[in-house]
């Protein structure tokens, strides 16, 4: 939330100089409000008061990255309630957690597979963004080992867990040239910690970010306030929570403290262990899920399990696309397996999930097939359908518009059947074409080609 | 020394309206206990703003026969109850569902066209295999759906079913046999805030009390979609709370029939590696898209696979336990 001029006018000098340009400091501070003039045309104005003022203009929540090998994580300048308020920005970094204890050869292999795991979604090439190690030994050497052996496998972002300032430091020495995560800070060990994570001093950075714990928000905004004052400002906050019922509540409220309180002491990205309360029967990949929609910046999973990482990384992509731009795909007539010219014509929609449907569908059944992408402004095709953007004449404009009968040697077009009642209007906006009516879902295309177009072939 | 927080809580204008699916036999029907839906005074399960009324009620789809195009996981799931509606409806219960969705068939299983006949007695064989509430849905073509929902709605007077379903092309019919029968009906609009209010409205203004009305707003399965009828319905909820009055009905997904279409839960051969286990996976798909709705709102959630049910109740348990 920005200071208004009244706000900013208690904060300067109040002699009313000059220096500035402005006639009064009221004057300037209007202008500052507006964000038409810059507090350094002031001169006289104190070190308090440009600290307050910064604070005042800073971002709701502090946005924090994490860093390895090029890659970066980021969390945090979050700014609404809600995606269609705006939008997500920062998708929550999925870590895979290991533990000293489980013994290198055990780290080497998991991190391994979870290092090379790379899904595809609809062109998008999603994967896991990181590793958590800990040091549950609580022993320096043994937590050095662990992240030696991490980094041995994979160059991606890690986060460092240890409650033990020595072995901290013994695992951040073995990550040199990263930016990691250091959980965490809490009442006991904070000082300590602080110490690391400046000493840590990254590229460019006056320290490691920190993870702060504690059991109540008050607690939580207390700890934060004393390690900000001491020099660390990159924060993460574990609210402790376990299950569905107080995830929901501690992040719901932490969101909301930050964006319609600007409470600064609780204004930094979260992380959570949705792993954690497995033995209270809660189910790692629906808490995940949960703490995807509802506020979480970092999540840390116990599981390296594909079918349940491909779920939560798309529904992650789903959640944080921004809502203005709906993923579409150039409109144009696309080729699917070498298609010659008497290969089977279908039509489709520009919605980026649309088209990839029907384009996995066929292009693995191995068809060969010209697919024409008709401009839908990004909708499906039933959404197009019933929003005026997807009707016959405008198949029949793509159809004319990409060239179609020069490529393709037939007159026969596929026409999704979702939208089977446009054939009729279709027949007529493209004189002397048949119009095929398709299944309703793409997974049924290669069934019906084999069917529908092997009867037209005489096969 | 702990700071003073003070957590910033709205104060609601409105609420969602309660809607109450089944009858007992001292309310004129035969149903062994009712489920009411809504009640909302806040965002989904914040108890530290207001009391959370009802859960979201857990619903599993039964057909009024075998299906033919469902995923091979979802046979294996059901077996051979799926050959009689009555066995079916029974072993849906014992899965642990709050109340039974029937959605009818275009066609009887001998490819013959579905009949009211054949509608009535598969409806009249689930009241009595099961005490459930019971909510009916054609087959979702206008005239089919009509020529069945009529019937049945006669045949189940007095049960206070959910039926439908209406949509703005096609509601008059469904909307008059409802408010004969004393049941109550879906209201589906396509992925639309406006368009949402607009059929309940349309639905109000032929006489239908709005505690008889829900909404179903459309949604997609993750990774088809879901962002979207997840936002239209955090919108619409949002509206609710706000005071519009005609967007304060309860909300109705349908996260079975979505995530099944999906080639994630239909197809275990030919896929890529990196989607995992294909039973976990598909799962996953459904339970995923259940949960996720409900947190933007979901009041009734229609499931196919009991496994998926056991999951998202055992979240719905966790979110109902104020901690």
């Amino acid at each position: 939330m920005a200071l208004t001029g009244l706000q900013i006018y208690k904060l300067l000098p109040q002699t009313n100089c000059k220096e500035c340009g402005f006639p009064t400091c009221l004057a300037f501070a209007m202008k500052l409000a507006a964000k038409q003039a810059e507090l350094k045309q002031c001169p006289y104005v104190t070190e308090a008061s440009k600290a307050q003022l910064e604070a005042a203009s800073a971002p709701p929540i502090r946005l924090v990255t994490l860093a390895s090998g090029g890659v970066k994580i980021e969390a945090g300048n979050e700014t609404v309630m809600f995606r269609h308020e705006k939008t997500f920005y920062h998708k929550p970094g999925l870590f895979i957690h290991v533990r000293d204890t489980d013994g290198v050869a055990a780290i080497k292999a998991k991190v391994a597979q979870a290092d090379a795991y790379v899904v595809d979604y609809v062109g998008i090439k999603l994967g896991v963004d990181g590793f958590a190690v800990e040091a549950l030994a609580e022993d320096a050497a043994k937590f050095a080992e662990a992240v030696s052996a991490v980094r041995a496998t994979s160059q991606k972002p890690l986060i460092l867990i240890a409650a033990n300032p020595g072995v901290m430091e013994a695992g951040l020495k073995a990550a040199p040239g990263t930016t990691p995560l250091l959980y965490a800070a809490d009442e006991d060990n904070w000082q300590k910690m602080v110490e690391m994570a400046k000493a840590a001093n990254p590229k460019g950075r006056s320290g490691a970010p920190l993870a702060a714990r504690a059991e109540s928000l008050e607690k939580l905004a207390a700890l934060t306030e004393e390690i900000k004052k001491a020099g660390i400002e990159d924060i993460v906050l574990d609210p402790l929570v376990t299950g569905y019922a107080d995830s929901l509540t501690a992040l719901t409220q932490l969101r909301r403290l930050a964006l319609k309180k600007n409470f600064r002491a609780l204004g930094y990205p979260l992380i959570t262990f949705p792993g954690e309360a497995a033995d209270l029967g809660v189910d790692e990949t629906v808490l995940a899920a949960q703490h995807i929609a509802k506020y979480a910046g970092f999540i840390v999973l116990e599981n390296f399990d594909p079918a349940m990482l491909y779920p939560l990384l798309v529904l992650r992509q789903n959640i944080y696309t921004d809502p203005q731009k709906p993923i579409q795909v150039q409109p144009g007539l696309y080729e699917i397996n070498t298609p010659t010219p008497d290969a089977p014509l279908m039509v489709t929609t520009n919605f980026s999930i649309t088209y990839f449907a029907v384009n996995n569908e066929v292009e693995g059944s191995g068809w060969p097939g010209w697919l024409v992408v008709a401009d839908a402004e990004g909708m499906s095709v039933l959404t197009a359908w019933a929003a005026g953007k997807f009707d016959a004449d405008r198949i029949a404009k793509a159809v004319k518009n990409f060239g179609v009968e020069g490529k393709v040697n037939h007159k026969r077009i596929i026409l999704p059947g979702q939208v089977a009642v446009l054939s009729g209007e279709l027949e007529e906006a493209l004189p002397g074409w048949e119009i095929m009516v398709g299944p309703k879902e793409a997974v049924d295309l290669p069934g019906y080609l084999k069917v529908m177009w092997g009867q037209k072939e005489g096969i | 020394m702990p700071m003073t927080v003070e957590v910033p809580k709205e104060k609601w204008a409105g609420k969602v309206r309660e809607v109450t699916l089944g009858a007992t036999r001292e309310q004129g029907g035969t149903r062994a206990r009712t489920v009411t839906l809504g009640g909302e005074a806040t965002l989904p399960f914040l108890h530290f703003e207001a009391a959370v009324l009802h859960p979201p009620a857990l619903a599993l789809e039964i057909k009024d026969r075998k299906p033919d195009d469902w995923s091979p996981l979802l046979y294996e799931a059901w077996g051979e109850a799926m050959d009689d509606s009555g066995d079916w409806a029974r072993a849906a219960e014992n899965a642990g569902a709050d109340l039974i969705v029937l959605t009818l068939s275009l066609t009887q299983a001998d490819g013959k066209p579905n009949t009211p006949e054949h509608a009535r007695a598969v409806v009249r064989k689930v009241l009595n295999a099961t005490g459930l509430p019971l909510a009916v849905f054609g087959p979702g073509q206008a005239e089919k759906d009509n020529e069945l929902i009529v019937p049945i709605a006669e045949e189940a007077k007095g049960e206070r079913l959910l039926i439908g379903v209406c949509e703005d092309k096609n509601y008059r019919t469904i909307v008059a046999a409802a408010m004969a029968n004393d049941h109550l009906v879906s209201s589906k609009t396509p992925m639309d805030v406006n368009l949402a209010k607009q059929l309940v409205i349309l639905i109000h203004d032929m006489g239908m009390p709005l505690e008889r009305v829900v909404m179903d707003p459309t949604t997609g399965a993750l990774g088809y979609g879901i962002e979207y009828g997840y936002s239209v319905m955090e919108r619409l909820r949002l509206a609710a709370l706000q005071g519009d009055s005609m967007t304060q009905q309860p909300m109705l997904v349908t996260p079975g029939e979505e995530a099944w279409k999906a080639k994630e839960s239909k197809v275990g051969e030919g896929v890529p590696g990196t989607w995992g286990d294909w039973k976990r996976r598909a799962l996953n798909w459904e339970t995923l898209t259940a949960t996720s709705l409900i947190h933007a709102g979901a009041d009734m959630v229609v499931l196919r696979h009991p496994d998926s049910l056991a999951r998202v109740k055992a979240m719905v348990q966790g979110l109902m336990n104020e901690k």
